[in-house]
Formats: structure tokens, C-alpha cells, sequence
């Protein structure tokens, strides 16, 4: 069964998200693997004139869905569309980044294609041909290997920031295919859209992320740590008591009921280290903790650990980054 | 109007997992069982909406006989009944399966509008709403921090990345939530109503009462499962920076940062 890998793509605001070049990597490994092509669905609105830049991360040929109509991500206008283009190119396994849309998209076209789903994957693995995927459950606390029965479709959707780009190769362009496919009428639809011009780095794409907790005090004194995420190019994160005590936006809130995040450096201040919260923030690949107790039980998942009043040090450690990167 | 919720057992966010002999199973002997928070984000809206429009709110759910406790809980905050599918051969089904199942169940009880969390923080499939509102074939609206109703039609705020979206679906329509407990500050029951919790019904279902069999939704009919299970890396012992002042550890930690871990 299956003839390719079918990787779907996000599309928004006239470019594809990082994302889908991650997705599309990662099916071309699994395309190798399986000794398959690739082949991508670019859906949205002006996905037709890129279309073909997908090359550029090893997809063979591109589906393109553009219409005016498909601007905004709405389920009920997404999902036949999609499963449509899926029936056509007959998939081995499809994958999809595991973003906000992502995740919704994926579960509402495996129930149409009467498939199953593993969401937030880790690791795709296919020795064998066997496609397994690994995701974290009960919030990372534990890892589950999934597998699909024989002559099931797997549709895996990739947890941001941790399937590795390829290096791009702008000169290769894939073979793009329109597709008109007649749009339902939804009954659901996008009312409104409010977009964060600032340049905030979403939590869940954060390559650092500075988070504060109940530590802080107070909703004023995140402005030591914006600075110091600023410094380095990294987003603000929180915990839950700051989240509930209303320092910070619930979109904010890293662990077990909030955002489960993954950088490369986590720096969490005044953070004690609620078994929820370390799940939240377990995979982080280093990370700093800085608390003035020295018993807080962020201790044990933090690389490097500092007893410290932060209102002093994390200042202090804002400066010295600056130091170092005015040298470099 | 016809409220249902759906609402999952989950063990409590405070528990340590721990993998049974299987390797693909959890220990469960010395588990807390609590509501979902996510669908008690469901309850707590679906109470609300009963009180603007009037009507019923029934919490739809599944599993063995622990769950009734959790609905109790969701009946004992103001919900007026339920119906809990507890058939052995849904046992092991996947979320396809359940999905089935609840949108079958979903079915017999005419709802106007179907409410449940996002996801479910035991395993964070993330995936039962959207399959409901698909086997419904009903719009529905995904991670709502925010909702209005005027009965004909429902309107929710959905985080995306980057910014937020606005989005309306005519009813009948499946909403699922996301936020936080500080959004929707579901209520505590009442003693009262905790009393009143014990008198409320709670149908239990089979599959063949929903028209549907094992073949369909049960263990056999699964398409995807767990072969294994494996405890997230262990990070190697952290150490702790010593130095005379903050100024010293400051400089320590960017040094290390720098050099050994290159990550600025």
C-alpha cells in the first residue's frame, strides 16, 4: 500500500511556516528510507506562486490548494480538501507539523480518512519498513512508541522544533499540480485575526526561553527577564502560580496543563519546580535554574544551577550576555 | 438548550508515572483520578450557557466503573445527568474507536452544541473533539479561551501562533477548550450540590445500545497502538555555580554557555 510520503504543509501570510520545512525534512528521511518520492500539499491562499521552493526541502512534487477562500485555517473548509489530494497521491504515511492548526487538522482528517494519529511525534522511525513513531505522554513524563496495523494509514504530526531542518537547496524546485477541489460551505469561519507585531518568539518555536515564576513577585518584575530573553533572542515563558496569580497571559504558562517547550536553553527563575512543570520543561536541551532556596526541585533538571537572590543575578547575567555578544 | 459535555478520568496532573512489567501500560494501582481539567473547562462553560439560554447540560463519557466518581463531581457542580459508555469491548480501543463511540452517543441525545477540552492531560492525544465533530459532520471550533452564544450561533477566541483568531460556527457545532484554570475558574460543588449528585441519573451504555459493535470501535478495530514505553532521558546531575557574588556567577554561567554548551 502506498506509493509516497504526503507531507502537509502550513502556509500563512504569504510563506510557508519553519514548520513545514521541518515536516518536509523529516518525510524526506522517512521518502529515503522507504525508497518513495515526497510529495507536499501547499494549501492557503497564494501557496500556488511558492509552491515549487518546497524543493528546496527534498519534496519531489506539490499539491498546490490556493484560493482566496483558504487564507485562514477553518477545519471544515481544510480537512476534504486535504483528504482528497491524500486519496489521489495514495500515501504511505502522511505527515504534518504539530502546530495549533496542525494538531486540529490532523485529528479531524484522520476521523475523515478513518485513520489514526499519533500527535506531538519526537522520533519517526520506519527500520524495516515498518513506520513507529515516538511521543511524550502525561506531558513528557513518560514516552510511548506507537505503531499502525498492517494496511492502516499512519498520519504522524511532528512536535516544533525538534525534527532537523535540511540544509535548503534553493536550486531544486519541485513539480507543482493545482488542485480545484469545490469548497463546502462551512458553517464555521474566521472572524477576526489579531497578530503580534512585536517580534514576540512563540513559546513552543523558542530556541531560548527565560521564564519566571512565582519568584518574581509581581507582574512588573518581568522586566528583568523580557530583557534578558531579549539579549538573547529568546521568548518569556512563566509557571502556573504566575499565570493564576494574573502576572502573566495563560499562553505564557509552560507544563502539564499549559505549553510543553523544548529549547536549547531554559533559563527559569523563581521557578521551584512543580512535578508539572518539569514536564512542561524536561526536554529542554540545557537548562539554567536560578532560585534562592537551595532545596527548590528545579535543581535536579537544571544543567547548571544558581543559588541566588535573581533580582540581583538575573541582571547581573543580562549584562555579562551582552558583554559577550558585543565581543563576538 | 441541549448541552453535552465530554468528559475524560484522568489521573491527577500531581501523579509520578511509573511503567507496568507489560513495558506498554501504566501502573495504576495508586492513582488519583480526577476530571480532565480541560473538559472541566467544558463543565464549568456548559453550566453557564444552562444559565443564559436554559435547557440541560448531560456529561457524556467513557470507561470502566472509577469514571462515575468524576461525573459525580461534574453533576454535583450543576450538571443534570449523565451517560457513561462502560462496555468492556471498548476497552483498548484507540482514539478513533472512542471517538466513534462518543459521537454515536452524542447522537441519541440531540444536543444543540457538544463542549469538551482540547486535549487530555494523561495521553495528550489532542485529537477526540475534532474526530466527534468530523463523525457528526458538524463545524467545529478548536482551543477556545473565550466563548459567546447567542443560541443560534457560537463565537470563541483560538491562540494560534503568533497571535490569536476569531472564529463563528452555526450550531449544532462541537467547541473544545484550551486556556487555563485561571480562564474559566471552573466552580468548586456546593455541599448541596454534592448531595443533589447522589439522586442524578447516569445511564450506562453499551455499544450495541449505540447501534455499534466491537468490529466497529473495539479492541479489534484498532488501527494504531503502543508497543512500548520509555522514561524520557535521565539528565546527567546538574552543578551548582559557585562563585563570591551574583556578578561572579553571572560571569561563570555565560562563560559556560559560551564555551562548553555553545549556545551563545
Amino acid at each position: 500500500m502506498g506509493n509516497c510520503v504526503c507531507v502537509i504543509t502550513e502556509f500563512r501570510g504569504g510563506n510557508f511556516r519553519r514548520v513545514s520545512a521541518e515536516a518536509a525534512s523529516e518525510g524526506r528521511r522517512i521518502a529515503d528510507a522507504l525508497g518513495c518520492s515526497l510529495c507536499a500539499v501547499a494549501i492557503g491562499s497564494g501557496t500556488g506562486a511558492k509552491a515549487a521552493d518546497l524543493g528546496a526541502y527534498g519534496v519531489d512534487k506539490v499539491y498546490a490548494a490556493d484560493d482566496p477562500l483558504l487564507e485562514y485555517y477553518v477545519a471544515e473548509t481544510y480537512v476534504p480538501v486535504i483528504a482528497e489530494i491524500v486519496k489521489k497521491c495514495d500515501p504511505s504515511v502522511v505527515i504534518l507539523p504539530a502546530s495549533v492548526d496542525g494538531k486540529d487538522l490532523g485529528a479531524r482528517l484522520a476521523a475523515r480518512l478513518d485513520a489514526s494519529l499519533a500527535q506531538d511525534c519526537i522520533q519517526i522511525s520506519c527500520e524495516g519498513g515498518t513506520i513507529k513513531a515516538k511521543r511524550p505522554i502525561f506531558a513528557g513524563k513518560t514516552l510511548a512508541w506507537c505503531q499502525w496495523e498492517a494496511g492502516s494509514l499512519p498520519i504522524i504530526s511532528c512536535r516544533p522544533n525538534v525534527m532537523e531542518c535540511l540544509v535548503p537547496m534553493p536550486d531544486k524546485k519541485a513539480e507543482v499540480e493545482k488542485v480545484d477541489v469545490p469548497l463546502p460551505a462551512p458553517r464555521a469561519k474566521v472572524i477576526g485575526l489579531e497578530l503580534d507585531t512585536s517580534g514576540k518568539v512563540e513559546l513552543t518555536e523558542a530556541g531560548v526561553i527565560v521564564s519566571g515564576g512565582r519568584g518574581m513577585k509581581g507582574p512588573e518584575n518581568f522586566a528583568i527577564l523580557e530583557e534578558l530573553a531579549r539579549s538573547l533572542g529568546g521568548a518569556v515563558g512563566a509557571s502556573r502560580s504566575a499565570v493564576d496569580a494574573g502576572w502573566r497571559p495563560h499562553s505564557d504558562q509552560i507544563g502539564q496543563t499549559g505549553k510543553v517547550v523544548n529549547p536549547n536553553l531554559y533559563i527559569a527563575a523563581g521557578i521551584s519546580g512543580a512535578i508539572q512543570h518539569l514536564a512542561g520543561m524536561g526536554s529542554s536541551k540545557f537548562v539554567v535554574a536560578v532560585n534562592k532556596d537551595p532545596d527548590a526541585p528545579i535543581f535536579s533538571k537544571a544543567d547548571l544551577g544558581v543559588v541566588e537572590d535573581l533580582f540581583t543575578f538575573i541582571p547581573a547575567l543580562t549584562e555579562e550576555v551582552k558583554k559577550m555578544k558585543s565581543t563576538c | 438548550m441541549n448541552i453535552v459535555v465530554l468528559l475524560k478520568q484522568t489521573p491527577d496532573t500531581e501523579s509520578v508515572i511509573r511503567i507496568a512489567t507489560d513495558g506498554k501500560s501504566i501502573v495504576t494501582d495508586d492513582l488519583k483520578w480526577i476530571i480532565n481539567p480541560y473538559d472541566e473547562y467544558a463543565v464549568e462553560v456548559a453550566l453557564r450557557l444552562r444559565e443564559q439560554h436554559g435547557g440541560t447540560v448531560v456529561i457524556l463519557s467513557w470507561g470502566p466503573n472509577r469514571v462515575v466518581e468524576s461525573m459525580r463531581t461534574a453533576l454535583a457542580m450543576g450538571a443534570d445527568s449523565g451517560v457513561l459508555i462502560d462496555d468492556p469491548d471498548l476497552e483498548g480501543a484507540d482514539s478513533l474507536g472512542v471517538a466513534k463511540a462518543l459521537a454515536a452517543a452524542a447522537k441519541q441525545l440531540n444536543p444543540d452544541i457538544v463542549l469538551c477540552g482540547s486535549r487530555a492531560v494523561d495521553y495528550d492525544l489532542a485529537q477526540r473533539g475534532a474526530m466527534v465533530a468530523e463523525f457528526l459532520q458538524w463545524p467545529h471550533v478548536a482551543l477556545a479561551i473565550s466563548l459567546e452564544c447567542d443560541g443560534s450561533k457560537v463565537s470563541v477566541d483560538r491562540p494560534i501562533e503568533g497571535g490569536k483568531v476569531s472564529l463563528q460556527a452555526d450550531l449544532p457545532a462541537l467547541v473544545t477548550f484550551g486556556g487555563s484554570h485561571g480562564i474559566w475558574n471552573p466552580r468548586y460543588a456546593s455541599l448541596p450540590g454534592i448531595m443533589k449528585a447522589k439522586k442524578k441519573p447516569i445511564d450506562l451504555k453499551k455499544l450495541s445500545d449505540l447501534g455499534l459493535s466491537a468490529s466497529e470501535c473495539g479492541a479489534q478495530a484498532i488501527k494504531m497502538r503502543i508497543t512500548s514505553l520509555e522514561m524520557p532521558p535521565q539528565r546527567a546531575p546538574g552543578r551548582i555555580v559557585e562563585g563570591a557574588d551574583a556578578a561572579v556567577k553571572a560571569q561563570a554561567v555565560v562563560r559556560e554557555l559560551h564555551e562548553e554548551a555553545k549556545l551563545i
